[in-house]
């Protein structure tokens, strides 16, 4: 059985007539002690799918239509409160993008991640025990770090406080949505090291959400690129990179600046990513899509495996 | 590895708390610490009020009506007393001359209760002789001493505002709390009621309110109608602003990493939502105090709070009503001016309090 099961997941902001599909038809597992990646540009409903999955999204706006998120064999989608409580921390945890912003300003540091053990470990909710978590995330000098105010460290300490809290009550499943964004580029990697290092040696699985490819290649196992609120291809991640099939994905690779070349420009994707409620008919991607033909208005192509483990939501991926 | 190396273990100095900060920015505003002393001073004498008063509250001396103020004169090594007698026409005093009385301090006089429960007989000035009465502020038409009813007074007065605060604001940060994080229709109710209560002008509230308790009732009832009604009338506008706070603090994103983990919502208001609104709400507190007590003296004025004999600057002022009675004898104004000193007080420690918690201003 796999530790996280989402099925064919659909959910709008609104009702009726209002409604706005997010995300549309979403399928997606990850099996213990594995890691995957989200891909995808800003607004592709990355993150409402990832808050899905410990039913974070609050319902009004949002309604779930349809599918389920099997979260050890269990729906979430049809849990009660108290059971969402007990596997938010306990079998999810989250670490977000703002570290400075996902602290409470007013609490010391030491008793934030001690709230976080007395809900899903009290027996453990000791000043030792934060102690043994700020080593774990590498915050040098922990036992006078505990009474500091989140104000008094830096962004890169915030984010491994973040995660300290996130393990502390010792999940199955790591969601970090875009952990490294807020952070600049020599912390980014100490902070992909520090998740890395921690799902070897705690052995969970982690969904890390990002719209940077070029962290995919160290981090995952396998990568979801998605676009406009439903996945466009589904693969292992070394051969994505090395051979991306869909034409998103392509292009989005192409974006990428490299070291080595002469390309004076960038490469960007032309225009922009289409608004939700305003999609266009058939493919979603046809209108900014180099090989677009007619005929990919017409109908939206099925997700479908093409190779062994390699999922593309593209009739034409072979052509160049 | 070297133990002193201070990249592998670095010395963190402790900085200072956000309280530390406070206090540190509320120093440098002196009409706020000037403020604070004077409440503390104010507070501490309303504690001890049955020591440092002279006479009992009720204590009538009643060849003595309307005795003018009197003051002590230095006379060799200690204070001494001057003994007044009735004049010519009525409520008219005339002093002695050369019959004085040395003050004495820490003397055994009226019989009290020390925190209404510790029976003491020594107070803190007096002359330890009833022909030679300690009138500093002279007395009232039963010749009650008026210092005295002050002091006694201000235990009503003073207590009223800090329990008043504490009720209403933990309900109006309670409710304000609960109707901005849920929002939706809880949110529509309660603010509704809110704007109920709120739109009816106080003085008819508590008039009516006041009608609802039965006219007879004991000092102590009485006491607690006041606290109750008035905070009834209060909970309703700091519930509006704790609400409008709860609203932009719910979308905060620790709001969502303290979801995510599993905390349930009124562990999330009063744990997460509450205490980031604490830096407002104990500014508030403070500027808010002088209207309960205000309160307080507008119903004990208007006859239907606290009763004779019992004593409140309230009730003390009713005196004040005739202007006969205040042209002759302006000493029964003295409560007014400890309302005045009061209010100011307040006023000024909670300016410097919000200057203090606004962090924008350094």
């Amino acid at each position: 059985m796999n530790l996280l099961e989402i099925k064919n997941l659909k959910m709008d902001f609104g009702k009726n007539a209002d409604a706005l599909r997010a995300v549309d038809g979403v399928s997606l597992t990850i099996g213990t002690g594995e890691t995957v990646c989200l891909v995808g540009e800003s607004g592709c409903g990355k993150t409402v799918t990832a808050l899905s999955i410990a039913r974070l999204v609050p319902t009004p706006p949002a309604n779930y239509v349809g599918g389920e998120i099997l979260l050890n064999g269990r729906d979430v989608l049809k849990m009660s409160n108290g059971e969402l409580r007990s596997i938010r921390g306990g079998v999810v945890s989250y670490v977000f993008q703002e570290p400075g912003a996902s602290l409470n300003p007013v609490f010391r540091i030491g008793n934030q991640i001690k709230e976080s053990l007395k809900l899903h470990r009290p027996e453990k909710a000791t000043n030792d025990e934060v102690i043994r978590l700020l080593k774990l995330v590498g915050i040098p000098a922990p036992e006078s770090r505990i009474k500091n105010y989140p104000f008094e460290m830096s962004g890169g300490m915030q984010q491994r406080v973040m995660i300290a809290m996130a393990l502390a009550s010792e999940p199955k499943l790591l969601v970090a949505d875009e952990p490294t964004t807020a952070l600049d580029v020599t912390i980014q990697a100490q902070i992909l090291d520090l998740l890395g290092e921690l799902k070897q040696r705690l052995g969970m699985a982690i969904l890390l959400i990002t719209h940077n490819l070029g962290i995919v290649g160290d981090m995952a196992d396998r990568v979801a690129v998605m676009y406009a609120g439903q996945i466009v291809e589904l693969s292992p991640a070394k051969e994505l990179l090395r051979r991306p099939l869909h034409p998103y994905t392509r292009a989005l690779m192409a974006s990428v600046p490299k070291l080595h070349g002469t390309a004076e420009r960038l490469s960007a994707i032309p225009g922009n990513v289409p608004r939700i409620g305003n999609f266009p008919p058939g493919c979603r991607f046809a209108p900014r899509c180099p090989i677009a033909k007619p005929e990919c208005s017409d109908k939206i192509p099925e997700l479908v495996e093409v190779e062994a483990g390699r999922w593309v939501r593209c009739p034409f991926w072979k052509t160049p | 590895m070297n133990e002193t190396d201070p990249i592998q273990n670095p010395t963190v100095e402790q900085p200072l708390s956000p309280w530390q900060l406070f206090w540190r920015r509320l120093k440098q505003r002196r009409f706020a610490m000037v403020g604070g002393v004077i409440l503390i001073v104010l507070y501490l004498v309303a504690l001890f009020a049955g020591f440092v008063a002279p006479y009992n509250y009720d204590r009538l001396d009643t060849n003595y009506s309307f005795h003018p103020p009197l003051w002590p004169k230095p006379a060799g090594f200690h204070l001494a007393i001057p003994r007044y007698e009735p004049g010519a026409g009525s409520f008219v005093y005339r002093v002695v001359p050369n019959d004085t009385k040395p003050l004495h301090f820490f003397i055994r006089g009226d019989e009290y209760k020390l925190f209404g429960l510790v029976p003491a007989t020594i107070h803190l000035f007096g002359t330890g002789d009833e022909h030679y009465p300690v009138y500093l502020l002279g007395t009232d038409q039963f010749g009650r001493d008026v210092l005295s009813r002050l002091l006694y007074g201000s235990q009503i007065s003073l207590s009223i505002g800090i329990i008043g605060i504490l009720l209403s604001f933990t309900f109006g940060m309670i409710i304000g709390g609960i109707s901005g994080y849920f929002s939706g229709w809880t949110d529509t109710v309660i603010m509704r009621l809110c704007e109920l209560i709120m739109s009816i002008p106080a003085l008819y509230l508590i008039i009516s309110l006041r009608a609802t308790f039965p006219p007879s009732m004991s000092s102590a009832q009485v006491y607690a109608m006041i606290i109750i009604i008035l905070s009834f009338i209060g909970w309703a506008s700091m519930a509006r602003v704790i609400r409008g706070m709860a609203l932009s603090l719910r979308e905060q994103q620790f709001v969502l990493a303290a979801r995510s983990l599993g905390q349930s919502h009124l562990r999330i208001i009063v744990r997460h939502i509450l205490p980031n609104t604490f830096s407002y709400v104990i500014v508030a507190a403070t500027l808010s105090v002088p209207y309960y007590i205000l309160g307080e003296v507008v119903l004990s004025f208007l006859g239907v709070g606290i009763q004779e004999p019992n004593a409140s600057w309230g009730n003390m002022l009713t005196a004040a009503q005739n202007t006969e009675y205040l042209r002759n004898f302006p000493w029964l104004l003295a409560p007014g001016a400890a309302i005045f000193i009061t209010v100011l007080a307040f006023n000024f420690l909670g300016d410097g309090l919000r200057d203090a918690a606004d962090t924008k201003s350094l």
